[in-house]
């Protein structure tokens, strides 16, 4: 895609970033620790995710100038990503599979009892912003499913009652 | 000293290995027993996850699954001298689950500490390497071509040619990219591999970059399994510190270094060139072919790609020969592939076995059946854009060759077993959902053809015109097979006419739900 954007013939135009908000500062110093090179991009959303819990929507235009690309770009390779979040979403996210070797162990059943349970639906946050559900294709645990992931903390052969303990430990830790 | 093995595999996390080891060390303590915790990768017994292994002079003695509970009794059992217990199944590898595999590329999977580059040469690692640095490049790719090894991605591509192509071509700068995009449902050998012996791989990838002339590469690992990306930027570090990479390595003359790049979440990008995409910054969209990748790859220069399993396999192929590997397996299937039993099934886990083993083998010898006890209806092989298969074709041999004439695919070995309460006409649907949620929209048959999918299937699940919108699903799967520009279009029809011609009375219930109902009108 990018070989098909113009730029002037002197080369590469480096225009100064200026950043007013702290998602932006945040975004540069990010941009700046990966050299500004934008095959680093999805690095960048990542640790902006990791650091912002989203990728706020102001951030795009001082990326797009410091990695050189237009805001186009940026916004596109954002959105393309399953993973990459544009809004703020809950303190911990819980991604339940809906793969196959899930659905021939009952992941809806699972997925219709969760979306119960926190009263929302897959994609949605609780009202008090403690968890997010989301459903994912495959986490690799398929010998043991169904299979669930809080953050990076991976859950096997998850039924309704274990789904319950999991959320009730992660409302306890909101709690205190 | 007695050493304790406690799997770190994600696997075995998911079902409390940590919990288990933290109750091992604090019990030990209690009890003042000189215990060394390793945590070694998973023997790919799943099922007996958390598997805890205590090392005696007859062997490892296994126990499993354990839960943190039974930590207690394990003790109180005499488990540190291998005594029995409830949960003790003997030597590990006497378990027949084990004991029948032919494991070369999972030789050291399980068995060893996955950071300890003392273990990795112990168990020979690093000896294909070190006999490729001293060879021609040449040479190390006729041993690859010699012994057969085919691309384990799915698509089955002689290795060999792959790498001769880019070893023939004169460029200022060759990549290496391996594909650990492992997304498919039912699939978990790379993911295994990558945390129980990320060294094979960084082994596998060195030789293919002597091999093609390369000097740097790339793991593109989906952001699903954060261990591996953990494990791999761990071991990557130790194996430069060992200078197994970096400049000059071990005083050869070669320079390779390697990089984890991670993914976020699309499906595509496990197609090689929505791949490259990917490692670039970009939208992961696929890209026409040709040029393929290994005359104008990674940053447009002559660029390696494989599978996990393909680089995986490399270290003991130049370590033991071609003929070695060779002479594993069937037809022009050759070597070994790592099956992963998974979905509704009692023992699900990795079996690393040669070609020409069958489905049933694999679902009741390995796997004892089903998870639920009820009959086995139907197993997807290879993934979410293979075919199901129905009990009728369990007998046909693992073989690239045999399955393509039942219309199935072998793809990278996983199977995904299906009790007789699925509905077929629901996975139909799902094959077709799945592609419209994962198209990358470059191509019309898949972007489009994917949405119209679900809902003629809808229609003909709901009664309506069937005759008509069952001929009109036949001529959308072909036009999505012939016209798609990737496996991901082109594949997707694979599961859905599988189901359509193997299972038709389910496609004669009426709609489950009235959601269906609704979409159909």
């Amino acid at each position: 895609m990018a070989k098909n954007v113009t730029r002037s013939p002197k080369g590469p135009r480096k225009q100064e970033v200026k950043a007013s908000t702290p998602a932006q500062v945040a975004a540069l110093s990010i941009c700046a620790r990966h050299g500004n090179k934008p095959d680093e991009l999805l690095e960048i959303f990542h640790e902006m995710q990791h650091e912002l819990g989203y990728v706020p929507e102001d951030t795009l235009p001082v990326i797009a100038t410091a990695l050189n690309r237009s805001r186009a770009e940026i916004y596109g390779v954002l959105t393309f990503y399953h993973e990459f979040h544009r809004h703020p979403v809950g303190k911990h996210i819980v991604k339940i599979c809906r793969a196959e070797a899930c659905q021939s162990m009952g992941t809806e059943e699972l997925c219709r009892h969760a979306e119960a349970r926190l009263n929302i639906p897959l994609g949605g946050t609780t009202a008090d912003g403690t968890v997010t559900i989301e459903q994912v294709f495959c986490l690799g645990n398929c010998a043991l499913s169904p299979a669930v992931m809080v953050g990076e903390k991976l859950y096997g052969r998850v039924d309704p009652e274990r789904f319950d303990e999991i959320i009730a430990g992660l409302e306890k830790e909101a709690a205190e | 000293m007695i050493t304790v093995f406690v799997p770190c595999d994600a696997a075995a996390l998911s079902m409390g290995a940590d919990d288990v080891a933290t109750a091992i060390a604090s019990e030990a303590k209690k009890r003042k027993a000189n215990v060394r915790i390793v945590r070694n990768g998973s023997r790919g017994m799943l099922y007996l996850e958390p598997l805890v292994e205590v090392e005696t002079p007859k062997g490892r003695v296994a126990y499993g699954p354990v839960a943190a509970k039974d930590v207690v009794s394990l003790f109180d059992a005499g488990f540190l001298e291998g005594k029995s217990h409830k949960l003790g199944h003997g030597l590990t590898e006497e378990i027949p689950y084990f004991k029948n595999q032919e494991r070369l590329t999972f030789a050291r999977c399980g068995i060893t500490d996955p950071f300890s580059l003392e273990d990795y040469r112990k168990y020979g690692g690093y000896d294909g390497l070190a006999k490729a640095l001293a060879m021609k490049p040449i040479d190390i790719i006729n041993e690859v071509t010699t012994s057969g090894l085919r691309g384990r991605g799915g698509a089955g591509f002689p290795t060999g040619i792959k790498w001769k192509t880019v070893h023939d071509l004169a460029s200022n700068q060759k990549y290496v990219a391996c594909n650990a995009d492992e997304g498919d449902s039912g699939t978990f050998a790379d993911r295994m591999l990558m945390e129980g012996d990320p060294f094979c791989l960084i082994e596998g990838m060195t030789i293919a970059a002597v091999a093609g002339g390369a000097t740097k590469g790339y793991i593109y690992v989906r952001s699903e399994y954060p261990h591996s990306v953990h494990n791999l930027r761990k071991a990557i570090e130790i194996a430069r510190e060992a200078n197994w990479l970096g400049d000059n390595i071990q005083g050869s003359g070669y320079s390779f270094d390697l990089f984890v790049r991670m993914g976020a979440g699309a499906y595509i990008c496990g197609e090689e060139t929505s791949m490259l995409e990917s490692i670039e910054g970009k939208r992961g969209l696929v890209r026409y072919k040709p040029p393929i990748p290994a005359i104008e790859g990674l940053f447009g220069k002559p660029t390696i790609i494989n599978n996990v399993m393909s680089f995986a396999a490399v270290p003991i192929i130049l370590a033991k020969g071609g003929e070695f590997y060779k002479n594993y397996g069937v037809g022009r299937s050759r070597g070994t592939l790592a099956f992963q039993l998974a979905g509704n099934i009692k023992r699900g886990g990795l079996v690393e076995k040669a070609f020409g083993v069958t489905t049933r083998q694999l679902i009741e010898d390995w796997g004892g059946g089903t998870h639920s006890g009820r009959p086995a209806r139907a197993v997807q092989v290879g993934g979410p854009l293979g075919a199901y298969l129905p009990e009728s074709k369990f007998d046909v041999p693992m073989d690239y060759e045999e399955f393509v004439k039942i219309d199935a695919m072998v793809g990278h070995g996983g199977l995904v077993v299906f009790d007789d309460t699925v509905d077929m006409a629901q996975q139909a649907r799902f094959a077709m959902e799945f592609c419209a949620i994962e198209s990358c929209g470059k191509c019309t048959p898949c972007r489009i053809g994917s949405t119209r999918g679900v809902e003629v299937i809808d229609k003909i699940i709901a009664d309506i015109d069937r005759e008509k919108n069952v001929a009109l699903l036949e001529d959308l799967c072909v036009t999505m097979t012939d016209g798609s520009l990737c496996a991901l279009g082109g594949l997707t029809p694979l599961p859905v006419r599988s189901a359509l011609h193997e299972f038709p009375d389910d496609f004669h219930k009426p709609a489950p739900n009235k959601f269906l109902a609704d979409a159909a009108e």
